[in-house]
């Protein structure tokens, strides 16, 4: 964990941290598996390229569009450093990790997909990791396999490998699930899909905010994120691929930027990563999300996971000890904690916390399918990050306790219903 | 109002001792809804005796506030003529979007305690799931 002076000097980076509620105590904030708040430095960054950066970037021969293309590439840099790619040509920016994985699926597989062919994937998959895979299918004959998790939350990657057959095109995996918190052993799994000539994409929207990224030395051929979760504004994320596969991948999106020369009927494209870059891009929030990766690498992608990895264990413990309380998954966590309460609905416990000043997530977290198999319909989740303290983790524990208390005690009504009978 | 307010003692009664709970026997309709999006899933039947609502009844599962607003709506359906019942349920609607005021509408009695859930915009479908259910029932009916 952080020692207490480092998370001081941490904290006062985060303005929002400070808000307080009616009570004059500040605001907890425990739904960073779902976004993270902004450090000064990348608000700075932000305004202070807006402020006298600004201009439309590769086309202005004027000092202001230079200055902003060249703040766009270097950001696009930082993020092939942040992951160690090979080149930057390898960075596409995007929306999110959401539209990166549509990129992929559009642009590679709806093009070498045939009847047949199996792409693989968890049972651990966010939607976004999911339904695009679907639409592949439908579009182009091939199916899905998913490998069922473990009752710890954990991926055997036995399963993984035994599930890979000649038919199989594409291993569609998360490197950390978004319920569980359950960190994914990519590396053995990716080796295995290497030897089996298997392409093979990372969703890595909860791991790249949490864990040092080696692209090369993990061999993924695809790798994605979002911004909004690693300390950048919402509305930026990337897409890593390889150079020959980008290279042999279709624009998703066609018109101004991506191009290099047009006629009235026909195109051609521009080189990569430029080609999938259709139309002006979130100039402001690459640059941001430059800056939010240099300061993650400031701080220590280890020391964060750490950090967040402790302040999940401590909860997952103390929370198992409430009564009719049951903490899900438990192998290899980090900064996640889900948890169901038998006599509080998750919905109903997210309302009490708020009201206590303390955000946490209720729901099905986006993973419909891993909610059906543990047989309910929504759970409840605090997720950590580095800005979050011991005695916020303390603080959660108590108000979930006082929302035990204030529900249960009497009958709830779950389960067998009683018959009226006719009077 | 604070969020104990919003839980407190009519909801929570409601809640925890479910009034017109379970299904009907001879019920002569039914509907079943739920909502995907946190898992709530509300059947209501009804015994119809021409044009009169003479029995209701709800079975499902849910949140506080979703269990609490069946509860409280079967007993305002109770009895009803078809046609009130389908105005009742539309005043209700409207309060929640914020268009009526539940002061200008004693006659919701006990449902009256949800005014505080308009104040929780993420849970106000909570409160709505089951009178959607019963308006869908009645215009189908």
């Amino acid at each position: 964990m952080f020692t207490t002076p480092e998370l001081e000097a941490i904290r006062k980076d985060f303005p929002i941290l400070f808000r307080t509620l009616a009570d004059d105590r500040h605001l907890i904030y425990l739904d960073n598996a779902a976004s993270t708040q902004k450090p000064k430095p990348v608000l700075q960054t932000f305004q202070k390229f807006s402020e006298s950066s600004y201009a439309n970037i590769h086309r202005g021969v004027y000092r202001l569009s230079l200055e902003a293309t060249e703040a766009y590439d270097q950001a696009r840099k930082t993020i092939a450093n942040f992951i160690k790619a090979k080149s930057e040509v390898e960075i596409v920016f995007t929306r999110n990790a959401t539209e990166a994985i549509n990129l992929v699926a559009y642009g590679f597989a709806r093009k070498y997909f045939h009847p047949g062919d199996e792409i693989v994937l968890t049972e651990l998959e966010h939607h976004a990791n999911l339904v695009p895979w679907q639409q592949v299918c439908q579009a182009t004959g091939a199916k899905i396999v998913a490998i069922p998790f473990e009752p710890d939350g954990s991926i055997d990657v036995e399963k993984v490998i035994a599930a890979f057959s000649a038919r199989t095109k594409m291993l569609a995996i998360t490197g950390c699930s978004n319920v569980f918190g359950t960190i994914i052993p990519l590396k053995s799994i990716i080796s295995a899909a290497k030897q089996q000539r298997i392409v093979v994409l990372v969703d890595g929207a909860q791991l790249v905010p949490h864990y040092p990224i080696n692209v090369q030395e993990l061999e993924c051929d695809f790798l994605v994120a979002s911004g909004h979760k690693m300390l950048a504004p919402s509305g930026i994320g990337f897409l890593y691929g390889r150079r020959e596969w980008l290279a042999l991948m279709d624009p998703m999106l066609y018109g101004g930027d991506m191009i290099n020369e047009v006629w009235i009927d026909r195109a051609t494209w521009a080189e990569i990563p430029n080609k999938f870059e259709a139309g002006t891009p979130n100039i402001e929030g690459a640059v941001a999300l430059g800056k939010a990766a240099e300061y993650l690498q400031h701080i220590g992608l280890m020391r964060i996971h750490q950090h967040s990895e402790a302040l999940a264990n401590y909860a997952a413990s103390a929370l198992q000890q409430l009564p009719n309380t049951r903490v899900l998954g438990s192998s290899n966590r980090s900064g996640i904690v889900t948890f169901l309460c038998t006599d509080v609905h998750p919905h109903d416990l997210a309302s009490f916390l708020d009201a206590e000043g303390i955000a946490i997530r209720a729901g099905h977290h986006c993973t419909q399918p891993l909610h059906r198999k543990l047989g309910v319909p929504a759970t409840a989740r605090a997720s950590f990050y580095l800005y979050n303290t011991q005695d916020e983790a303390e603080r959660l524990i108590e108000a979930v306790e006082k929302a035990i208390h204030f529900f249960s005690g009497k009958k709830v009504f779950f389960g067998q219903p009683p018959v009226l009978k006719e009077t | 109002m604070s969020l104990e307010h919003i839980y407190q003692t009519i909801l929570m009664d409601h809640y925890q001792n479910p009034r017109n709970a379970g299904t009907i026997s001879n019920a002569t309709c039914s509907l079943h809804e739920h909502n995907p999006l946190c898992g709530d899933e509300i059947t209501i039947s009804m015994k119809l005796e021409g044009d009169r609502i003479s029995k209701v009844a709800f079975d499902g599962k849910g949140c506080a506030i979703s269990i609490a607003s069946a509860s409280m709506m079967t007993e305002q359906l109770q009895g009803k003529s078809v046609n009130d019942a389908k105005q009742l349920i539309d005043t209700f609607l409207s309060i929640m979007r914020g268009e009526k005021e539940f002061a200008d509408h004693p006659e919701f009695e006990d449902a009256m305690a949800l005014e505080g859930v308009k104040k929780l915009h993420a849970r106000i479908k909570c409160a709505t799931l089951s009178w959607n259910t019963a308006k869908k029932l009645l215009s189908e009916s």
